[in-house]
């Protein structure tokens, strides 16, 4: 999906090492990281993580404190918000109360200089594409939340931006309108061709929308990545954790051979065979992580190298999977997802509160944490 | 049935609220509607040596207009109606003109600078108004010091034939308009302020985002959305300063009066009480009837949006 030039030398927006001090509080740290064209990329981490900020200094809002900004290869420093190719859409959608729809649409084109019909054709072409043309005489506090965020939508893309940061555009909306504007905010970047930077702090929301993610704590970027990449190869146990739920387990790595890691869980008594992963060595402490639905649960002895067993603690039944938490015989608990593939009543079922069962994985699914 | 929320029985206070919302137009209807009535008996009363020095019927028309004639012929009142509306009109624009910078001012600034000097803002309100304005008559005056720095200066930057030996500000229009500027200025910062202090900073980042320069911001986005506070604030300042009775008084020219000392003057010294009411009537419609209009079209504009 990325208009991505293959062989461009020079990515559309460079981040380079920024920093950003309010007074002697550090809201971002030493960010790097590079945007391609047309990407979706979004900025990911819980709330006071230094998102918007970061997106503030991209618009020009705040002059980074250390660190460069190069957009489309050129440095963004002393450059002022009203000169940038770079449009925002608030978290607050910042519409103008005493402007209609359409005046909000046209705000930023009277900087541009074109006819006034030609003005008037854009304003046109942009509230069809968030679909408000009938509501283009209202003034903001007549429509409703999900159509005043498609003005902000219509307004910001307006100018045709080089590049539109979009500051937790669906926080504001209920869930289900939520989930139906991802999708529309996917086809209007695909039919602009706008690189989009979102932020947000729903790592769901994340996941569908991205091309690639970075995941931010306290200011710093921990991992950049597609995301697959992410949910499947966390670099740190904070990323493994921040993304999807997963069982983490301390662990000492006892053997390294033939691509193939042995390593004790002392807290469980087991002994586990994972992939190998670069720079670990015997005697190690690490961590292993496992997702729930990598995890089968079978009432009989399973075949393979990791099999521990245990007994149904809990279960939830969400119709189309369930969620089991095992005990083990050290008292952990395990979570572990199924999917309930057969149809029926209860008997269908994998497993029953209290009885006993195997669980087992795959030396891939586990993921060792080096940190 | 009506869709009103329910209410129970320990909500329903209605009796209680009737009271509350009715007592302000109690006391508008005992001490604004009641004697505004009797003004406007009095406007249409005859003249007569007697006490009060006013009669209704008799030898004369029980409603006598003559006074309102005498108003509309007799060019000392329509003078004097003119230079109050002009010297308010004036008053209104200067104070706007300071006022507004220094509401701004007021709102960009940090909370314990902002109530500092929103303190200061109306410190001269703690302090009588007559004795404030005996200031400015000694500030004005010709020996003072302010008269001999300003004169000083006029000499420095004109030519030499047009020096002069002190400036002549008091009892002049220039005087009146000093003193109502300085006195009604925190009656359009305070409204101003107010109107201000409540709009949102994410807007003029939206427009400085879109593509305007800090001044094109004000101009799109601060500006409109004060409005209601520079009307709010140019009545404040309006009203009282085109019926202003002390100051034209103390510090103003008397062969060029300002309506309220004419009021004043009909009352005490000619005591022709008609003529004093018919000029007060005459004033408060023209006062009414624009602030009627610009309430009216505000309440259009609020139901449409
Ligand atoms: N102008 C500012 N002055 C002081 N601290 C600020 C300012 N802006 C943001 N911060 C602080 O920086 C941190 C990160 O804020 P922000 O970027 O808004 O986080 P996020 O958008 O990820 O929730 C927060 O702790 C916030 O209090
Ligand atoms: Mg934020």
């Amino acid at each position: 999906m990325p208009a991505d030039a293959p062989g461009a030398g020079e990515p559309f927006l460079r981040i380079e090492g920024v920093s950003k001090v309010f007074g002697t509080f550090q809201a971002v740290k030493n960010v790097s990281l590079t945007v391609q064209k047309g990407e979706i990329f979004s900025l990911l981490g819980g709330s006071g993580c230094g998102k918007t900020t970061l997106l503030r200094m991209l618009a020009g809002f705040e002059e980074p404190t250390a660190g460069r900004i190069f957009l489309d290869g050129r440095d963004m420093a002393g450059v002022p918000p009203w000169s940038r190719p770079v449009h925002m859409m608030f978290q607050s959608y910042a519409l103008f109360p005493h402007m209609t729809v359409e005046k909000n649409v046209a705000y930023g084109l009277k900087h541009e200089d074109m006819s006034a019909k030609d003005r008037a054709d854009r304003v046109r072409e942009m509230l069809d594409l968030v679909q408000l043309s009938q509501f283009a005489a209202r003034k903001p506090h007549q429509i409703s939340g999900g159509q005043r965020q498609r003005v902000a939508l219509a307004r910001a893309l307006a100018r045709q931006p080089k590049l539109l940061l979009l500051d937790e555009p669906l926080a504001a909306l209920d869930k289900k309108l939520r989930e139906h504007t991802q999708f529309e905010l996917m086809s209007i970047q695909q039919r602009t061709g706008v690189t989009f930077i979102v932020v947000t702090h729903d790592q769901e929301e994340a996941m569908t929308l991205s091309d690639r993610i970075a995941v931010m704590d306290k200011g710093e970027v921990r991992q950049i990545g597609s995301p697959t990449e992410i949910y499947e190869f966390p670099n740190s146990r904070f990323v493994a954790g921040f993304i999807g739920s997963i069982n983490t387990f301390d662990a000492i790595v006892t053997a390294r051979d033939a691509g193939q890691l042995r390593l004790t869980l002392p807290a469980l008594g087991a002994e586990v065979t994972a992939r190998d992963v670069p720079h670990v060595t015997a005697g190690q402490s690490v961590t292993l992580a496992i997702r729930p639905e990598k995890i089968r649960i079978s009432r009989d002895a399973p075949e393979g190298p990791n099999a521990l067993r245990g007994s149904v603690k809990d279960l939830a039944y969400f119709g189309k999977d369930s969620l089991y938490r095992i005990a083990l015989p050290s008292g952990t608990l395990v979570q572990a997802h199924a999917v309930n593939a057969r149809r029926g009543d209860e008997g269908a079922r994998v497993a029953d509160w209290d009885d006993a069962v195997w669980l087992s994985f795959d030396p891939a699914a586990a993921i060792v944490l080096a940190e | 049935m009506t869709d009103r929320a329910p209410r129970t029985k320990y909500m329903d206070r209605r009796g209680w609220s009737d009271i509350i919302i009715g007592a302000p137009y109690i006391w508008l209807v005992v001490f604004f509607l009641l004697p505004f009535l009797i003004v406007v008996a009095m406007s249409v009363a005859t003249k007569t040596p007697t006490a009060p020095p006013f009669s209704f019927g008799g030898d004369h028309p029980l409603i006598n207009l003559d006074a309102y004639q005498r108003i509309l012929t007799d060019d000392l009142y329509l003078r004097a109606f003119l230079t109050s509306l002009a010297n308010a009109a004036i008053s209104m624009v200067l104070c706007l003109l300071l006022g507004y910078p220094m509401a701004l001012a007021l709102t960009r600034m940090s909370r314990g600078w902002r109530n500092i000097m929103l303190m200061l803002v109306i410190l001269p309100f703690w302090t009588s108004f007559l004795l404030r304005v005996y200031a400015w008559m000694g500030l004005m005056g010709r020996n003072s010091w302010f008269n001999v720095m300003l004169t000083d200066w006029w000499n420095f930057i004109v030519p030499v034939d047009w020096a002069v030996r002190s400036i002549p500000m008091m009892n002049s229009n220039f005087a009146v308009i000093l003193v109502m500027v300085y006195t009604y200025l925190p009656f359009m910062i305070l409204p101003l302020y107010a109107s201000l202090e409540r709009l949102d900073p994410t807007l003029d980042e939206a427009a400085m985002d879109l593509g305007s320069t800090p001044a094109q911001v004000f101009r799109d986005v601060t500006l409109p959305q004060s409005i209601p506070g520079i009307v709010a604030g140019g009545m404040l300042v309006f009203i009282p300063a085109a019926g202003e009775l002390v100051i034209p008084t103390l510090v103003g020219n008397a062969a060029d009066p300002m309506i309220g000392r004419v009021i004043s003057d009909e009352f005490a010294s000619a005591r022709d009480w008609p003529m004093a009411s018919a000029v007060a009537v005459a004033l408060l419609v023209l006062m009414v009837i624009p602030t009627m209009i610009y309430t009216h079209f505000q309440g259009r504009a609020e139901g449409s949006k």
